[in-house]
């Protein structure tokens, strides 16, 4: 025996004694705290029936022997728990490991996103984008070209998790290999959906849209391939307008046409662009209606735009009980002045 | 003096007896009973395996000594199918969570050394040797 099982030996042979000999509820809480220890060491169910049946046999004299033969069944189904324990064990350790890779790969997966913020002195800029899972099937973009006009996208993979993470990254690539077309949002997604639809399965859709803000007019262009439509906050009326689009979703045709719509913005008017895993919080099994964020939405209106996101982030978080179902991206870009 | 049996596995029968001359020999050389009990687990999963899916085959057991070490050598040998994906039936999970018992990685816990051999239609041998400490 090594070591030890000599003293596990001694120790649960010290327990049976003293419980044989006065029941009391400390000693099984002694047993109790014995257990962990064996699982700790890695003792199996199968060597805890036979330390048991050796220790028994020591303390108590001419133990009847269909007890002593019962033990050979009890060792006989305890192997197959303790083989079911190992096996438990071991996936245990494997997922750890997969963990591990996921951790690793939502870290590159965050590297794709921009991180600069925007300076723009007319426009304050805000984005909150959280995955449901460790992965996003989330995209979302903005740069500031030269002439100063910001590009900004979100675009959401239908499906979640690591094959829509996947997906995701290819689409960040994709929008890097068109320079040219960058701030001409119909022309762009012309462009991504060609690239699209050569490269992915066709049981994979990328919804999308991408808007241009002209901070010298004003203005700003938008097209959407399939998107969830955005709003358009009008601070002269105080009202949300949906910003409705055509187009179909990326990845299905090679040749399609985008329509391109514009808006203009006065000072204190705001656009939010949005994934469905938004507008698709689940409050109690239901779907929260378009209203009810725009009222969340106007709830933090005051606050910086940054703030603003979170804010609304943050509330959807809690109605929802803290558990994303889809992942959840929120863009807002406010013309200051 | 090494000893060797064979068991013929067509049957259900054939598992008991493969278990029986298993149990056996794992007392002769000297096994305590929690090893007797994984010896025979093992061999009883081998043998399983040959009846669901080989529907026959052999078990031999026998005693083996290797640098002054006793023990006991199992081998499941069948013309079977074989086994298409070796890498597959030897993950954990696989077998297990369809309640087919404790497959091929729960003989490979079992015992200290474990060996497959398998061909496309040609049938599968396994091999599994435990110790003696």
């Amino acid at each position: 025996m090594t070591d030890t099982k000599l003293s596990m030996y001694q120790l649960y042979k010290e327990i049976i004694t003293d419980y044989i000999r006065n029941k009391s509820e400390h000693t099984l809480y002694s047993a109790q705290k014995l257990s962990m220890e064996m699982i700790e060491k890695d003792m199996s169910p199968e060597e805890m029936v036979s330390l048991h049946l050796s220790v028994i046999k020591e303390i108590v004299d001419d133990l009847p022997k269909e007890v002593v033969d019962s033990f050979d069944l009890l060792l006989e189904v305890m192997i197959g728990y303790g083989l079911a324990h190992r096996e438990h064990l071991s996936l245990r350790d494997r997922q750890r490991q997969l963990e591990s890779e996921l951790n690793v790969a939502a870290r590159m997966q965050k590297s794709l996103l921009p991180n600069e913020p925007i300076n723009v002195e007319s426009l304050d800029f805000g984005v909150v984008s959280v995955p449901a899972g460790k992965m996003s099937g989330d995209y979302y973009h903005y740069i500031v070209d030269e002439h100063g006009n910001i590009g900004v996208a979100v675009a959401d993979v239908i499906g979640k998790g690591v094959p829509a993470a996947m997906c995701m990254s290819m689409i960040k690539y994709a929008m890097d290999s068109l320079p040219e077309q960058r701030l001409q949002p119909a022309a762009l997604l012309e462009n991504l959906n060609r690239v699209v639809e050569r490269n992915i399965d066709s049981d994979m859709f990328i919804t999308m849209v991408y808007g241009s803000y002209d901070p010298r007019e004003h203005r700003f262009f938008f097209a959407s391939a399939g998107h969830e439509p955005g709003f358009f906050y009008r601070n002269s009326t105080g009202e949300f307008e949906d910003m409705e689009t055509k187009g179909l979703v990326l990845g299905v045709s090679p040749k399609i046409h985008y329509k391109e719509y514009s808006l203009q913005l006065s000072p204190g008017d705001f656009i939010v662009l949005l994934s469905d895993g938004v507008t698709e919080s689940r409050v109690d099994g239901d779907f929260i209606e378009r209203e009810q964020l725009t009222e969340i939405i106007n709830k933090y209106k005051h606050l910086p735009v940054q703030a603003l996101t979170e804010q609304v982030y943050r509330e959807l978080e809690k109605m929802q009980n803290f558990q994303l179902k889809d992942d959840f991206t929120l863009l807002i870009l406010r013309r200051n002045v | 003096m090494q000893v060797q049996t064979h068991v013929d596995i067509h049957s259900e029968w054939g598992i008991v007896a493969a278990r029986q001359a298993g149990r056996k020999l794992a007392r002769e050389i000297g096994f305590g009973s929690v090893d007797q009990a994984r010896i025979t687990t093992a061999i009883s999963e081998l043998a399983r395996n040959i009846y669901l899916y080989a529907n026959k085959g052999k078990i031999h057991i026998e005693e083996v000594v290797s640098s002054g070490k006793r023990g006991i050598k199992v081998s499941a040998i069948d013309q079977g199918p074989g086994i298409k994906d070796v890498r597959k039936v030897m993950e954990d999970g696989f077998t297990t969570s369809g309640g087919l018992g404790a497959g091929l990685p729960g003989v490979k816990r079992l015992m200290d050394e474990f060996n497959i051999d398998s061909e496309l239609n040609n049938g599968t041998t396994i091999t599994a040797i435990k110790w003696l400490r």
